[in-house]
């Protein structure tokens, strides 16, 4: 059975009624790495957040199944819970709230929807130093307020860091190489191989602009995102040929074959 | 005149020296004069005290504090703390046992009839002027009791004194009018908590505070304002503070259905330093007025000003912060923040900076934020399991923890704790430090 399959799937800012999903089909196997390329403005980010549950988006037509069932009526919580990670393009900054004290929160939420029992203080210290040495990130994160003054390479990698405590079955990666250099960009990438290699039951669905990404994390399949569509799909060399070619040919080839 | 005026008469004034009746005289001829605010009173725009004035109030008679006082005394907490119940002393429930060398804390009433006639009557009253302010009026018209407190030059208070005024509300409408003196000569610190609760039906609380410090001093002052929410609440406080001095201050407005503070503080010798904090947490219909002054009547002063307003349901609040730059107080560096945030569509807030500058080299400034809790922020947290619900309180904690986390007395930043995880369903022992670091923008 598929871990994530789109049908048909159309959406549109709920406030001004824009539509930017038009349409969008993809599968997705257990254990598969998939990347999804397009162009700003193409609707990447949109579909990361749609899948995600974020309402300022409104479903208009279609379905999103994850492990054979319909996620459409969850919200946003219920899905994590269910075992869905987004990876924020943008993570924010929280005052107040330490890294800790939120992601212990969010652990014994998914916990409690599983029927395990809360992890105490002790256990979820355990898990937290036993992923820090797994990326190599150091422990101060913790007890700093969520993202707050932290740099853009910081972000991305707490964000990595949530995203290995939190061990869901689907992460959903947005733009996670935006605004790295290239040695953050390691880190961040080494992090996902990591938890790819660790486990091949969890599947990623990565997103972003460039190819440079994919030269760490090695994708399945590759996709191309076009104008809230998906409109070619293929192997790893898809990407190496959009580094080369640019998108312009893609749009060309799926106009001439309408 | 007016109805309170009519009671005040009737009044059996047995406390306090005879000379207090010349205070009360002056009180009642300035309300006779001025009587309540009018509905067109630029001080009192946004806020309708028609419900207090409209409202015959006896006087409140002596009661036992039961519960209340279980509830909000800090027991070894406090070095000090005197007990008032309807404005009425309590010599069962305080503690005034063992005051360290220099620190007097008494009654005024005794403190004024014993010993301490003479620097009271050079005080009293001349922080907080009637003329100014109609609610000093009716307060010392009504003078009967209160605290008074005097710290000798060099004096250092480690635990924190506290003043603890308990309004047992009846079916009869009744007033209290508690009046507080602080004196502290130079180079002293000390901590001084007054708290405010009380239960039962609309009782009013009418309190005055008035505070002088010589120089060099470090007076931390805690104001926790936790009322019936049946009752009303007009507080002044009006501060005075000698060179090298700091003051801070930390209001905390939770209770009352209406509630009004006046907090004047006036920077009164070179580079002292005034800080006020403030955090008002209301729900229901309940309202809120806070008025502060800051008077920079000396050079080289900094003055911090950080007001938070968590306003859920139909409760509203005004925040109206006045910086004074008088001519001589050339660099003085005033910043002034008043943030809000509205947990309804229902919740309203009335922020007004008001700055008034006569010296040249100044560094004054204001901002004001009011919104909802930022979508983008409880998506994130819900992205990653935690719920709607607990998601908006886990927010709002931290966005007033901004404020309580820079509260030092602990029992007060302890009830405050307690009382938002009460009211936002947060497990009962968080504590802000469990949440780690702080600043703003959870507001859009």
């Amino acid at each position: 059975m598929p871990v994530l399959e789109i049908k048909n799937l159309h959406a549109k800012v709920a406030e001004t009624e824009k539509q930017i999903l038009k349409g969008v089909d993809l599968t997705m196997e257990k254990g598969q790495i998939h990347a999804i390329m397009g162009k700003n403005g193409s609707g990447k980010s949109t579909l990361c957040q749609v899948i995600a549950g974020r309402e300022t988006y409104e479903v208009t037509e279609g379905d999103i199944l994850f492990n054979g069932h319909s996620i459409m009526e969850m919200s946003a919580e219920e899905r994590a819970r269910e075992g869905v990670f987004l990876a924020f393009q943008y993570p924010v900054e929280i005052p107040g709230v330490s890294t800790s004290y939120f992601l212990k929160a969010a652990v014994n939420a998914i916990r409690i929807h599983r029927g395990e029992p809360e992890l105490d203080a002790v256990s979820f210290i355990k898990l937290v130093k036993e992923k820090q040495k797994m990326l190599g990130i150091q422990e101060s994160f913790m007890n700093r307020a969520v993202n707050e003054g932290f740099s853009g390479g910081e972000k991305k990698r707490n964000e990595v860091f949530q995203l290995a405590v939190v061990n869901p079955l689907l992460g959903l990666l947005d733009e996670t190489d935006s605004g790295l250099d290239i040695d953050a960009l390691k880190i961040v990438a080494e992090g996902i191989n990591k938890l790819h290699e660790q486990d091949h039951e969890r599947s990623w669905l990565v997103v972003t602009h460039y190819q440079r990404l994919l030269n760490y994390i090695v994708p399945d399949i590759v996709h191309v995102m076009i104008d809230g569509r998906i409109i070619k799909t293929g192997d790893k060399n898809l990407a190496l040929e959009l580094e080369e070619k640019g998108y312009d040919w893609v749009e060309r080839d799926a106009l001439a074959s309408v | 005149m007016t109805q309170l005026a009519d009671k005040i008469e009737d009044m059996t004034m047995s406390e306090g020296p005879a000379w207090f009746e010349d205070f009360r005289a002056a009180g009642r001829e300035q309300h006779e004069r001025v009587g309540f605010p009018a509905a067109n009173d630029e001080r009192w725009r946004f806020t309708n005290i028609g419900p207090v004035t409209k409202t015959q109030f006896g006087i409140a008679e002596a009661a036992s504090g039961g519960d209340m006082f279980d509830h909000y005394t800090f027991g070894k907490d406090a070095g000090v703390e005197l007990v008032f119940v309807n404005g009425f002393y309590s010599p069962e429930l305080s503690k005034i046992e063992t005051l360290p060398k220099g620190l007097s804390v008494n009654t005024l009433a005794d403190a004024a009839s014993n010993g301490h006639a003479d620097i009271i009557r050079q005080h009293l009253g001349k922080q907080a002027d009637l003329t100014q302010h109609p609610f000093v009026a009716i307060n010392t018209a009504h003078l009967r009791d209160g605290a008074f407190i005097h710290l000798k030059r060099s004096t250092t208070v480690e635990a924190p004194i506290h003043l603890l005024f308990i309004s047992i509300g009846s079916d009869q409408p009744v007033a209290s009018h508690p009046r507080v003196l602080v004196v502290a000569e130079d180079n002293v610190e000390a901590t001084i908590v007054e708290s405010y609760v009380g239960e039962g039906k609309q009782y009013l609380c009418n309190a005055v505070t008035e505070v002088i410090c010589g120089r060099d001093c470090r007076i931390d002052h805690c104001k926790l304002q936790m009322e019936s929410v049946d009752s009303y609440h007009t507080a002044v406080m009006q501060v005075e503070i000698g060179k090298h001095t700091q003051f801070v201050s930390h209001a905390i407005s939770i209770g009352a259905k209406i509630s009004r503070n006046d907090l004047g503080v006036k920077l009164a010798g070179q580079a002292s330093y005034a800080t006020l904090n403030g955090l008002v947490l209301l729900s229901g219909s309940q309202h809120c007025d806070n008025h502060t002054m800051l008077d920079h009547a000396s050079p080289d002063c900094p003055s911090h000003e950080l007001y938070k307003h968590v306003l859920s349901e139909k409760s509203s609040a005004v925040f109206k912060g006045q910086i004074l730059v008088r001519q001589i107080a050339q660099r003085t560096n005033a910043k002034q923040s008043s943030k809000s945030l509205l947990l309804s569509d229902t919740a309203s807030m009335n922020s007004m900076p008001a700055l008034e500058i006569y010296a040249d080299d100044v560094k004054c400034t204001h901002g004001s934020t009011i919104g909802p809790i930022d979508d983008e922020l409880v998506f994130y947290l819900r992205s990653r399991g935690v719920g709607f619900e607990a998601a908006r309180h886990l927010l709002t904690y931290a966005f007033a923890a901004d404020v309580t986390r820079r509260i030092k007395v602990v029992p007060v930043r302890r009830r405050v704790e307690d009382f938002m995880a009460r009211q936002h369903g947060l497990p009962q022992d968080l504590r802000i430090n469990d949440l780690g670091a702080f600043d703003e923008a959870v507001i859009r």
